[in-house]
């Protein structure tokens, strides 16, 4: 932990040199999700609800989402761009270092211009954590707490998949961005909206629905069964694939060096 | 024409040789339309009311949508472009025989119509058989289809004309990450791109109808589903050449005065 | 300290065909052809040895350097490394090497050098004190003072290999391997490059193995020269031996004017560069002499001056490319 401290004091330090570069995208970051929170407004303003969701509901899942994602994309950024690090021969520089191959990753690339979304998420969870009509006692705000952090922690395992994936071709990964950009992108309402078959898919396949809709309904009060509040946790089984397929990839990748 | 046509060779020759990339594409797209067309069931269910057009018109939006993605996504900026512009190289470019902006609408019109080429034929014809409310309807006659086809090229051209803006925009900031991304969002938003601008409130329809974002993927799939006729249909038109005329214009002259500032600055 | 014995290694690689009918076809179906990266490749390496690794493009140095520094596997053969196997003990066997490569880097580009050694020091876990007598030592045989303060990126290409070079020494690594550390240097700075790798030769006795298209760094540097192609190694001895081996060849440098050389091609003599009043001739002294070759030559043209030469090492090389057809 200490030497992730400091990669990320190294990091800092880089950033100061690109000042306003830094700003400029924190910021266009901020106002393009913007759009995103917009056409919800729009959406909600005009059917008032959708599957008995309100306005206040649907963005307090939006942010948890949004948020989820974008710490993920912050700090698990080394997986989400790993084809340049393959590329530039970052890579095989890590291997010809004596630590954890995944620490590196994760060390050597944070980006935190990635947190204009998550400052976005902040805002509206700043709208609908009051106006959502929940009374906030410790155990919701636990659940809110498990679902941005499991969330986190399977938006970054959908990156290992695509890292994984890089090391075998560094062609038509863009189906990934499916789940990534997809997850964000729908799972801005709860995802029972789309249908049974589509929720079944998300709880059981890629597991975003596990930290999105069910501890939700418990969030919301729809559901009074306090095991909703720990389907966050079980998401993070998904995780296990994650690791399977990484190491497979390695393997393949030390043994081509392609 | 012809530097068109050899471009396009090109661009088309190497998307086939990224197999797995159009297959990707191709899933990313059936995925997007297909729960896009979910979450417009979930509104039709909450309030068949409040829906501004008949639901099978909304599944035939999204999926031509999807089908001409590469033609009209805000987000597809030419990285070399960009590059040419903030290192300098644009010099070379003065050099050719054929205007600097010419060349570049062309380049990307051809990058972007191959893509759309390979991409659209799979998703018109799985789209087309999916059971009925959920696929892409027939259009109601030829005539609505050749207008559809006349507009479609038309916004696409309107569409490129509001890109070179952007690259243009990169002489002055010098940086093209916040330029393209407030540009293409933006973009993207205003022109129907998250939510058809049907389904937005309609102070903000009465709006975008006359700017130049109603007049790039709105007009030609909303004359397709037949959701626009008549006279409103003739003045889209109208204000559909108005703008794109208007852009190449304001596009040409722009470049002009910002190609004469790297000259000076010996760029 | 190093020992290969029968490494191979083959990739398989996609075939791609021009026109527009095989690009639909690859749409389908691919093709691959085997390329044998390293066939059967077996030497072994003495500690505080030096040994330069030549060979053309694509013939397999870079991929012997990556098996012997843990980043790629093998198909077949054993390696073992200061008894270490690479690719199984990573974490340990790359705690003992330190790996230049020269065309990429690995100082963190936006930041001071000094700040990207502390980073490494934290990696490898460097004893504090052993850190500032090591940074000292490198800091003092590599010139670099001022240098470590300035953000990598604002380096000149040899202040940069400079850094390169102490970071990857920084951990102390019995074995140093150097993948092309003078590419793009100018003359300056590769003498300060060679000086320093000979001096950390000759007094840490760090092992080290240098790849290089220079073949100055090869005569300024190693006993030893290990010729690879085509997957194989071709020959390993010494740049002496190698010499005698093709010691019969002079090479001769002629003035002339009036008249016109036709190339020279006959028993034992043939032209390597010819323009203008100025000829360049190999001759092998087996066959013909060297007064012998004068005189055909001064039977084409005015001869105004003239010098006879041993072979370079530059020379040695394209020689030895010929003979193995590489």
């Amino acid at each position: 932990m200490r030497l992730y401290f400091r990669y990320f004091a190294i990091y800092l330090r880089g950033l100061m040199e690109y000042r306003a570069s830094f700003v400029m995208t924190l910021l266009s970051q901020f106002v393009s999700s913007f759009t995103g929170v917009l056409a919800v407004y729009f959406m909600m303003e005009r059917f008032h609800t959708v599957e008995g969701f309100t306005f206040p509901q649907v963005l307090l899942c939006f942010a948890t989402v949004l948020m989820a994602f974008s710490l993920a994309e912050c700090f698990f950024r080394g997986f989400d761009t790993f084809s340049s690090m393959l590329g530039n021969g970052q890579f095989d520089r890590m291997l010809v270092r004596p630590r954890g191959i995944v620490f590196q990753v994760v060390a050597s690339r944070v980006d935190l211009s990635r947190l204009g979304r998550l400052l976005q998420a902040v805002v509206i969870f700043c709208y609908a954590l009051p106006a959502s009509g929940v009374s906030w006692t410790p155990d919701k705000v636990l659940t809110l707490v498990l679902m941005v952090v499991c969330g986190m922690l399977v938006f970054s395992g959908l990156f290992i998949i695509y890292a994984s994936i890089c090391f075998f071709t560094i062609q038509g990964l863009e189906f990934i961005n499916i789940f990534t950009d997809g997850g964000r992108e729908f799972g801005q309402y709860p995802f029972v909206i789309y249908g049974k078959e589509v929720l079944r898919f998300f709880t059981y396949i890629v597991p975003l629905a596990l930290f999105q809709y069910y501890p939700f309904l418990y969030l919301i009060g729809r559901s009074r069964w306090r095991g909703y509040m720990l389907f966050p946790l079980l998401s993070l089984l998904f995780l296990i694939p994650c690791a399977v397929l990484w190491r497979v990839g390695l393997r393949h990748y030390r043994s081509t060096g392609s | 024409m012809k530097k068109y046509l050899s471009f396009f060779r090109i661009r088309f020759l190497n998307s086939l040789q990224y197999r797995a990339a159009a297959y990707a594409g191709m899933a990313t797209q059936f995925f997007w339309g297909g729960m896009l067309v979910l979450m417009y069931r979930a509104f039709y269910r909450a309030d068949a009311a409040a829906f501004p057009m008949a639901f099978q018109q909304t599944a035939s939006y999204v999926w031509l949508q999807q089908a001409f993605l590469w033609l009209f996504m805000t987000w597809g900026y030419d990285n070399e472009i960009f590059a040419q512009i903030t290192q300098g190289t644009i010099a070379y470019e003065l050099a050719r025989p054929i205007p600097v902006y010419s060349m570049w609408f062309l380049k990307q019109a051809a990058n972007r119509s191959a893509g759309a080429f390979l991409r659209c034929i799979p998703v018109l014809t799985v789209s087309f058989l999916l059971p009925k409310p959920y696929g892409l309807m027939l259009p109601d006659s030829i005539q609505t289809l050749l207008l559809f086809l006349m507009t479609l090229v038309l916004g696409f051209f309107t569409m490129l004309a509001f890109q070179m803006l952007a690259y243009i925009l990169v002489f002055y900031t010098m940086s093209p990450s916040g330029v393209r991304m407030v540009m293409a969002t933006a973009g993207e938003f205003l022109s129907g791109g998250l939510i058809p601008i049907p389904f937005m409130p309609q102070k903000m329809q009465d709006i975008l109808t006359l700017t130049p974002f109603a007049a790039m993927q709105n007009l030609p799939l909303r004359v397709y589903i037949g959701d626009i006729a008549g006279g409103e249909l003739a003045n889209a038109v109208i204000l559909q050449l108005f703008w794109l005329a208007a852009l190449l214009f304001v596009g040409n002259l722009w470049i002009r005065r910002a190609l004469r500032r790297v000259v000076v600055q010996g760029g | 300290m190093i020992e290969l014995n029968h490494i191979s290694k083959t990739f398989r690689i996609a075939k791609r065909n021009a026109g527009m009918k095989e690009a639909v076809k690859a749409l389908f179906r691919k093709e691959y052809t085997e390329i044998h990266a390293l066939q059967d490749i077996s030497f072994s390496i003495g500690k505080g040895e030096m040994v330069g690794y030549i060979g053309p493009n694509g013939a397999g140095k870079s991929s012997t350097i990556k098996v012997m520094s843990g980043i790629l596997t093998p198909d077949s053969g054993e390696c073992r490394i200061d008894g270490l196997v690479p690719w199984k003990n990573r974490k340990e066997h790359v705690r003992r090497i330190g790996v230049v490569f020269g065309q990429r880097s690995q100082l963190w580009w936006d930041v001071p050098v000094i700040d990207s050694m502390e980073l490494l020091r934290d990696i490898y876990e460097v004893e504090p004190a052993r850190y500032c007598r090591n940074l000292d030592m490198l800091a003092q045989m590599l010139e670099l003072g001022e240098i470590l303060r300035t953000p990598a990126r604002q380096l000149s290409l040899g202040q940069r290999m400079r850094c390169e070079i102490a970071a990857s020494l920084i951990h102390s690594p019995k074995i140093l391997f150097l993948d092309e550390p003078t590419i793009g240097l100018d003359a300056v700075s590769k003498i300060a490059v060679r000086d320093f790798i000979r001096q950390l030769n000759a007094e840490q006795k760090t092992t080290v193995i240098l790849t290089t298209h220079d073949m100055q760094d090869i005569e300024a540097l190693t006993q030893r020269i290990l010729l690879i192609g085509k997957g194989r190694i071709l020959l390993d001895g010494s740049l002496e031996q190698l010499k005698a081996r093709n010691s019969a060849v002079r090479t001769l440098t002629v003035e002339f004017s009036g008249g016109d050389f036709v190339p020279v091609e006959g028993e034992g003599i043939h032209t390597v560069q010819l323009r203008s009043g100025h000829g360049v001739f190999a001759v092998d002294t087996r066959i013909l002499s060297v007064s012998k070759a004068i005189e055909q030559l001064s039977a084409h043209a005015e001869i105004t001056d003239l010098s006879v030469a041993g072979i370079s090492a530059e020379e040695l090389v394209v020689s030895l490319y010929e003979e193995f057809q590489i």
